[in-house]
């Protein structure tokens, strides 16, 4: 089953769906949408370092991330730069000290656009291997610091009063988005990232009463957007990657108008009620 | 209320300077098991950043701030907005940072007066209501130190005084130190042990009664008694009970508030009164 490329694409897709969601929800929480494309943007010079140092390229992608995400915990408590201010800067330096590096490697062999917009069809059986065990450990570390962490989000001030120690479930959230990247940049690639992290949040909060019911559902809905998205760019011969994050929006548009017809119904019973 | 040698919580000489300025400095005052400590004093005297100090929230960048180890804290700050992403029902608030059983939820909740409400939307509570969620999520850790920032803010006048007569109920039953954030002297009074008084330094402090009367006191909020408000905040020192007598500040009660000595009548503003923690 696994010879068929098309179904070591769905599996990993989903795969990868099943890690994007819960952590995308925190993306969307606290407004981190920027954060995401600046790891994102990291990337891209993760991926220039490791083919000019002929290194794991899913492993440099993860350092150089987590490096930009902790010099951003770094200046935001030094410099009185504002957060947006800071993030651009290390976004767009990580994004041309990665376009200067690759320029280095002229006589390399580069899919460029592989890079950016995904190569899922390319999918090994070892980054199945590596989606599956790194996603189960990001998951299983992200259950751990969840309360610490979703106690962070609604207020830090008052995680931290209460002994939740927000500082450390931020840091491993960083980390936690860093391997994330690494392990999503080949199924959407870096452009697109962010998108599979926050559309099937957002789509989720439409039906979602609780937070963790929100994580569950994003997932969910992130695998449905991969298994659509494929299909649809098998069917018209589009690009995979951003086949996936427009099938995801496709499911966005229809949460807003079951959204809104629930809300009339909602609105009609409490009508029927007062009569 | 056994143990009164060792404070939950202790500042001495206590201040922060930021931005080129002292925002609070030379503050010294102790929280003890049972007692309740009430900071007043003007918009930015400093009460917040005080108790920032205290939740070790804000270090001071002199003095020392120490809390006993291992206290555990409930907080109610003065502030939280609960962005429309986040779904968050009153229940999975309550368990924010504490594991709790629903009968333990339904308990707290049910004390504050917002049961009905366990299931509803934080975000699409009134203020009032949010403030009752938030305090008794606070009250339902079962903290040895309880923080409440303005706990009361949005609250109707009744419901304020039955919060007010919750915290010295809940300081009776679980012999936490409270450190309460009001600019409402006048039904603080009551149930409070020590009132320190701010203005970017401790103005004055002591019992209710002895800072009403003292003169630092007088002095700073003297500019705002043209407002009948402030005036009758501040010279309310009597408590007029459902029977129609009137209980003092000092805990005697008589059968009038002798309006020839300077105090205004307002038993019609008062449907209900604080229980005075000396008789409780």
């Amino acid at each position: 089953m696994l010879d068929d490329f098309f179904v070591r694409a769905l599996i990993a897709g989903i795969g990868v769906a099943l890690i994007a969601g819960p952590l995308g929800c925190f993306i969307v929480w606290q407004r981190l949408a920027y954060f995401g494309d600046t790891l994102a943007h990291a990337a891209l010079l993760g991926v220039a370092l490791a083919f000019l140092l002929e290194v794991n390229i899913t492993a440099t992608v993860f350092f150089v991330s987590a490096t930009v995400a902790i010099l951003l915990l770094l200046l935001q408590k030094r410099a009185g730069l504002s957060s947006d201010a800071l993030l651009g800067l290390l976004s767009h330096s990580a994004l041309a000290l990665g376009l200067v590096v690759l320029a280095f490697m002229g006589s390399v062999r580069f899919d460029l656009m592989g890079l950016l917009f995904g190569d899922i069809l390319s999918v090994s059986k070892a980054d199945i291997a590596m989606i599956y065990g790194g996603g189960l450990a990001v998951l299983l570390i992200l259950i751990s610091i969840w309360r610490r962490l979703f106690a962070a989000t609604v207020s830090p001030e008052l995680a931290e009063a209460e002994g939740m120690r927000p500082e450390i479930a931020n840091i491993v959230f960083m980390l936690l988005m860093a391997m994330v990247i690494a392990i999503a940049m080949k199924i959407v690639g870096v452009l697109l990232i962010t998108a599979l992290l926050i559309v099937p949040a957002a789509t989720a909060r439409r039906f979602a009463t609780g937070p963790e019911q929100m994580a569950v559902l994003s997932a969910l809905i992130g695998a449905v957007a991969v298994i659509g998205g494929l299909s649809g760019s098998l069917r018209w011969d589009t690009p995979s990657g951003p086949s996936i994050v427009v099938a995801a929006m496709v499911l966005f548009i229809l949460s807003l108008s079951s959204a809104i017809r629930r809300l009339t119904k909602r609105s009609e019973t409490r009508e029927g009620l007062l009569k | 209320m056994t143990i009164t040698q060792n404070p939950i919580a202790s500042l001495s000489n206590a201040g922060v300077y930021r931005d080129s300025k002292w925002l609070v400095r030379g503050i010294e005052f102790d929280i003890q098991r049972g007692e309740i400590v009430t900071l007043i004093g003007p918009n930015g005297s400093g009460k917040s950043t005080t108790a920032k100090m205290v939740l070790g929230l804000q270090k001071p960048s002199e003095g020392k701030v120490t809390r006993l180890q291992g206290v555990r804290v409930g907080y109610v700050p003065q502030k939280l907005h609960v962005d429309w992403t986040l779904p968050l029902t009153v229940r999975r608030l309550m368990t924010l940072t504490t594991r709790l059983s629903g009968s333990e939820i339904a308990k707290a909740l049910e004390r504050t007066g917002i049961a009905h409400l366990v299931a509803a939307e934080v975000r699409h509570l009134s203020g009032g209501e949010f403030q009752r969620a938030m305090l008794a999520r606070a009250i339902a850790r079962k903290p040895d130190l309880l923080v409440l920032d303005e706990p009361v803010q949005g609250v109707d006048f009744t419901g304020e005084l039955a919060l007010y007569e919750l915290i010295s109920s809940i300081r009776n039953e679980l012999g936490c130190g409270i450190l309460l954030i009001s600019h409402d002297l006048h039904v603080v009074m009551a149930a409070t042990d020590q009132v320190i008084c701010l203005n970017g330094h401790v103005c004055c402090k002591g019992t209710p009664s002895a800072v009403a009367e003292s003169p630092e006191y007088m002095k700073l909020f003297g500019t705002r008694a043209s407002s009948g408000l402030a005036v009758y905040q501040h010279h309310h020192d009597h408590t007029h009970l459902p029977d129609g007598t009137v209980r003092h500040a000092d805990g005697t009660v008589t059968e009038h508030c002798h309006p020839d000595d300077g105090h205004h009548d307002h038993g019609a503003d008062q449907p209900k009164t604080t229980d005075d923690p000396s008789h409780a």
